[in-house]
């Protein structure tokens, strides 16, 4: 397991990390959200250890990191942020050169080499120095380096960065199969990741945690969440609006867009609790409307992510007049 | 205790073949020979001087080295931090003291294949006469270890900064610091008006002083010990700088 406790991080006088603190088990892959200087990669460097925190530490399944940090290394694959790679170095030697640091040698390093490549789609740059690479070569090379040793613990700092969408999907399925046998934590800005990868999902603020979900849930706090979503056939707005206000257990009606034939509307429920959508169906049919479709929206993550953080920031500037 | 010989080494490893996956390390090797070629036959006169000796050789490594290592050392560290590497390195299971070390070490080890590559002129010496081979031996174990000061400041200046220009000027500064306050003109400036025994401390400290009597072929004790215990010094203060500079 991994154990993150109250982590906190000054910069000078600046707090960057304020009192982090979370778990990730085996089997379980942790979307670390936020916006841009949030502390996501800071706190990742202090799991790590390449930063030393001002307070609070972290347990790499059982190892204290700022007690005894080789012990508690030896149990992670990092992948830093802008994954560096020795720039003179091949991409083979840059890979034997980790293996023998993680402690293999002779035909073990060889054959573990090898599978890393293979696994990552580096055949075609093996003898390449890393300096000729494009950015998406390096950042997989550099992930390589992190699941080379098959560790129990990875920590992914924003592992699809400069990848293609093709590369994005291959080293996401990899991550998601990965996940099945160890804690994984990744951080990144693209939401989408964290509905293909993440089975929760922490967002973080100006340092302080802000939420710290499943997907699933993460998406219900959406205003959007429960609301019917329909589209009908050659229908006045204003008539529609009139017919679908009195659907019982409708709260609120928003036209979305219209034009000649179509009409698309939202109808948003007075409780999540009640499913709307047969009642929708049904006063659409006793109106005499041509549904063309129907679905009940799930609430959007980009929404809730807006919506949280924001509120966090403003947490925070309520922090700074309270200590100021 | 094996662990860390073994991280050493492959640390030590990699930078050598970094260094001559490169064209960083012909370039100094070339430009060393070709410098100290120079010096010693057209300034100091190796063959005119009619001795069976290598003193005109050995004399100028002071001041050569003092531009050459620093730019042996300026990447050291300055490189990690701009390249981002210094993240992957700090973060494998592997102590600090064994990067510093062996990356400290490849870069000395470099710079005594560049000293070893001056043979030839030990075979000039053996053809034109009957030098004193002690005294040769001596000389190079000398400078080698002066090379080894001077790449320890240089590694330390290194890590102060992430620019290897500012690194190569704190270490020249710092360098002709150690070198001129042992060397005879400047301290006989001093003699009129310093006391002795302060002129004679600053001196002790000096990377002159001591080479020059490894030089004359007298390897003391208390020459290495300086040598070797100023190395640790300064690789220590490179090791302290790199902790409080990561945060």
């Amino acid at each position: 397991m991994l154990e993150i406790k109250n982590l906190t991080k000054y910069f000078g006088l600046k707090k960057a990390v304020n009192d982090v603190s979370f778990q990730v088990e085996k089997g379980e892959v942790l979307g670390f959200l936020g916006p841009n200087a949030a502390g996501k990669s800071t706190t990742m460097r202090m799991i790590t250890g390449f930063i030393p925190p001002t307070s609070g530490t972290a347990l790499i399944g059982g190892s204290d990191i700022t007690v005894s940090p080789i012990e508690a290394l030896t149990k992670i694959g990092y992948l830093p942020e802008n994954a560096p790679v020795y720039p003179e170095m091949t991409v083979r030697s840059f890979l034997e050169f980790c293996a023998e640091i993680r402690g293999f040698s002779g035909s073990i390093k060889s054959k573990k080499v090898d599978e890393t490549i293979e696994k990552c789609f580096l055949k075609d740059v093996t003898y390449q120095p890393a300096s000729t690479l494009s950015k998406g070569f390096k950042q997989r090379v550099c992930f390589a380096q992190s699941i080379l040793h098959d560790p129990e613990y990875l920590v992914l700092d924003e592992p699809t960065d400069g990848l293609d969408p093709n590369q994005k999907h291959e080293v996401r399925s990899m991550i998601r199969e990965m996940g099945i046998n160890k804690a994984i934590i990744l951080s990144t800005h693209i939401l989408e990741e964290v509905d293909a990868v993440c089975t929760r999902a922490i967002i973080i603020a100006n340092g302080h945690i802000v939420a710290n979900d499943t997907p699933d849930q993460l998406r219900a706090r959406s205003g959007l969440h429960g609301a019917v979503r329909l589209i009908i056939q050659n229908a006045d707005s204003e008539n529609a609006k009139k017919h679908f206000s009195v659907v019982p257990g409708a709260k609120e009606i928003e036209i979305i867009e219209k034009n000649e034939s179509r009409l698309t509307l939202r109808i948003f429920p007075e409780s999540i609790t009640v499913p709307l959508t047969d009642k929708v169906l049904k006063c659409a049919s006793d109106n005499g409307y041509q549904v063309e479709s129907i679905y009940t929206e799930q609430g959007r993550l980009d929404e809730v992510f807006r919506m949280i953080t924001e509120v966090g920031e403003a947490r925070s500037r309520l922090d700074r007049i309270v200590t100021h | 205790m094996p662990r860390t010989l073994r991280n050493t080494k492959i640390i030590m490893l990699r930078e050598l073949t970094g260094y001559f996956g490169s064209p960083v390390a012909y370039v100094f090797i070339v430009i060393f020979l070709m410098l100290i070629g120079f010096f010693t036959f057209s300034i100091s006169h190796f063959y005119e001087a009619g001795q069976a000796d290598m003193r005109s050789h050995f004399e100028w490594y002071p001041w050569l080295f003092l531009f050459l290592i620093p730019s042996v050392a300026m990447r050291l560290w300055a490189d990690e931090k701009r390249v981002g590497t210094i993240e992957l390195i700090m973060t494998l299971p592997i102590s600090l003291t064994e990067v510093i070390l062996g990356k400290f070490l490849a870069a000395w080890l470099f710079i005594g294949i560049a000293q070893l590559l001056t043979f030839p002129l030990v075979l000039s010496t053996m053809y034109l006469g009957d030098p004193d081979f002690g005294m040769i031996f001596c000389a190079y174990v000398g400078s080698f270890l002066m090379g080894g000061a001077y790449l320890s400041v240089g590694s330390m200046t290194s890590a102060i900064t992430r620019s290897q220009v500012v690194s190569f000027i704190l270490a020249v500064v710092a360098c002709l610091f150690l070198v001129l306050s042992g060397w005879p003109p400047v301290t006989e400036a001093f003699v009129d008006w310093a006391p002795t025994w302060l002129i004679n401390l600053i001196s002790s400290f000096s990377f002159m002083t001591h080479y020059q009597s490894i030089q004359r072929g007298v390897l003391d004790f208390r020459d290495i010990f300086y040598y070797l215990s100023f190395i640790f010094f300064m690789l220590y203060s490179n090791g302290v700088i790199l902790l409080m500079r990561r945060a």
